[in-house]
């Protein structure tokens, strides 16, 4: 009786082959946390201190917990980010051309899984190359020619690329999807075929059906990449549609614009608060996408199988 | 179809792959190609952009010679850029893994780290890096640059004070850019082979040994492919301060067109090189450990 109490005991603590013992889940609970905490520290603090207020940030005694519930910095960033207008032409050109881009990347994806010809290493070599050559060696003829056809500052300028598969990190839809359809079976496309469906109706009706999880995962990851894309959006997107990243990197001067230093009293300047409210603003969007759809997000690389074997 | 009846079933299958990938190619063409070689003769020569077109003014390989050998700045943020790559490259594979060997064992609320590792990717953009990094968010709490450490910062010549400084005041920023890394990770330790854990128990082999000998084996290959993502995602992003550079010479009125280009052509090919010396690397510990 007494040794097997000691044993339950043991197992309790140390495990056994069935579970892990309370002394591993604690240290492993302990660690996940302690580790997370560190990982999201920037976080974390950007939300505090956005919601302190210019006395509280003064006071070297609050640290964690802001003495009050205080919400100017939010209304300022608010205003100086232009919000509602930012938001509405962030998500149009992140959503516009990655939808676009998905579409196209699908079908070139599945012309790569389904046929052979002649040139397709020579093809994935270049759609690999495009994924390493960085964008600054190919922006400024581009940007040149926009000009020249007045498309600057047009979201059109960021649709064209996407329309012809080279969108912004096109290549690793283009491998998704060539990864997707490769794991799909042939027999349903070769029993429609032998019915006399053409290649076309076969991919639209057949595969493209089956591979919706991609499709969904392409266009939310490209949404996402998009949004945060600003090297090409300064560039193709100047003097026309503003992106949140962008006037947020351009904040203190819209700032001041709108509350000329030398006119408001101190509590009004430009301080951290205000600074990290504008950028907790900018990333709220993408936090409630994620946390709505998060299980496409992590569960993204095992559906669509893109780990290379 | 009436045409392709005629072809043969090798010719008719052909034809049709290159129908679903043209489109691909023909953007090529447009998009990537023809910039490209275009910027790469914008490098050959002194570009001015007038309201009435450009000027181009042939100056052979100066702009790589000036970029090289007259510009202070290039070069040493060249160095810069390839000692922190290679620095944040293992930093960012090994806590990967780790946080992949603990996603992979069995326990409750799972998925609620596993949303807190990728989290990051899903807000990082270079503003949003830009303005966490100037209020000090991404140091590592704790040890950040305190009087003692700045000390001993001193102290390194500079080739090896910008890497530690790097390091320390940027600590939690390298670790962000581990999500996809882990989700890869974590997904090719579930493909390993259960039995081959059991085999190795019976063996006598312990937990230790079983990392050592069965699980980081089976991650040489995906440990490739992380890599080189890695270093493709660091060196591309909007913060580097190669790309700053450059792009900043891009409108300055003594670089020019004709100058960025040269220098971004030098920062692809130290790109390339970077890659080429990490994935020769990889791949010779992978044959060996293969063996």
């Amino acid at each position: 009786m007494k040794l097997l109490r000691r044993d339950s005991l043991k197992s309790l603590f140390l495990g056994n082959r069935t579970q892990y013992g309370l002394i591993f889940n604690v240290m492993l609970y302990l660690l996940l946390i302690a580790i997370g905490f560190v990982y999201l520290y920037p976080l974390l603090f950007m939300f505090v201190t956005s919601m302190k207020s210019p006395e509280d940030l003064l006071n070297p005694m609050v640290q964690w917990i802001p003495t009050e519930f205080y919400t100017g910095n939010y209304l300022k960033a608010f205003r100086v980010l232009d919000y509602p207008t930012t938001l509405a032409s962030s998500i149009l050109i992140s959503v516009v051309p990655s939808a676009i881009q998905t579409v196209v990347c699908s079908v070139v994806g599945y012309g790569l899984a389904r046929y052979r010809f002649w040139g397709k290493n020579l093809t994935f070599i270049l759609i690999l190359a495009t994924f390493i050559i960085p964008a600054q060696n190919t922006v400024i003829p581009q940007m040149l020619t926009y000009r020249n056809y007045g498309l600057l500052g047009n979201i059109f300028s960021l649709i064209l690329p996407a329309m012809l598969g080279q969108g912004y990190k096109s290549a690793i839809f283009i491998l998704i999807f060539y990864q997707t359809f490769l794991s799909l079976p042939k027999v349903l496309e070769e029993a429609a075929r032998l019915d006399g469906a053409s290649d076309v109706k076969i991919f639209v009706q057949i595969a493209l059906p089956a591979a919706i999880p991609s499709y969904i995962i392409s266009i939310i990851f490209s949404t996402v990449w998009y949004w945060n894309e600003t090297f090409l959006t300064v560039i193709f997107l100047e003097g026309g549609l503003q992106s949140l990243p962008m006037q947020l990197s351009k904040f203190v001067q819209a700032y001041e614009n709108l509350y000329p230093p030398g006119t408001v009293n101190i509590f009004d300047r430009l301080n951290e608060a205000v600074k990290l409210s504008g950028t907790f603003l900018n990333i709220l969007p993408l936090l409630l996408m994620y946390f709505v759809l998060q299980k496409w997000f992590v569960e993204s690389v095992e559906r669509t199988g893109i780990t290379g074997e | 179809m009436i045409r392709s009846r005629g072809l043969n079933p090798r010719a008719r299958e052909a034809l049709y792959g290159y129908g679903f990938v043209m489109i691909w190619i023909v953007g090529f063409v447009i998009f990537t190609l023809a910039p490209l070689v275009q910027t790469f003769f914008y490098s050959l020569n002194q570009v001015t952009v007038s309201a009435t077109g450009i000027n181009l003014d042939y100056v052979k390989w100066d702009n790589y010679t000036r970029a090289l050998f007259t510009d202070p700045t290039f070069v040493e943020l060249l160095i810069e850029y390839a000692i922190e790559t290679l620095v944040s490259v293992p930093i960012i594979l090994i806590f990967s893994i780790i946080i992949a060997l603990f996603l992979n064992l069995k326990f409750r609320f799972k998925g609620f780290f596993r949303t807190i590792f990728f989290l990051p990717v899903v807000i990082t953009s270079g503003p949003v890096i830009q303005e966490l990094t100037a209020q000090g968010a991404t140091s590592a709490p704790g040890i950040a640059i305190s009087g003692a450490v700045a000390e001993f910062l001193a102290e390194l010549p500079r080739y090896l004070r910008n890497p530690v400084e790097y390091l320390l005041t940027s600590f939690i920023l390298i670790l962000w850019f581990s999500g996809v890394q882990i989700l890869i990770y974590l997904s090719s330790l579930q493909k390993i082979d259960q039995s081959t854990y059991e085999a190795a128990a019976i063996d006598g082999a312990s937990a230790w040994e079983a990392f050592w000998k069965i699980t980081l084996p089976s991650l040489s290959t995906t440990t490739i492919i992380t890599a080189v993502y890695t270093i493709i995602t660091l060196s591309h992003f909007s913060e580097n301060k190669v790309i700053k550079y450059i792009y900043g010479q891009t409108y300055a009125v003594e670089g020019g067109i004709g100058y960025s280009s040269a220098m971004s052509f030098l920062y692809f090919i130290v790109l390339v090189l970077l890659l080429a010396v990490v994935y020769l690397l990889l791949n010779l510990r992978a044959r060996q450990e293969l063996r």
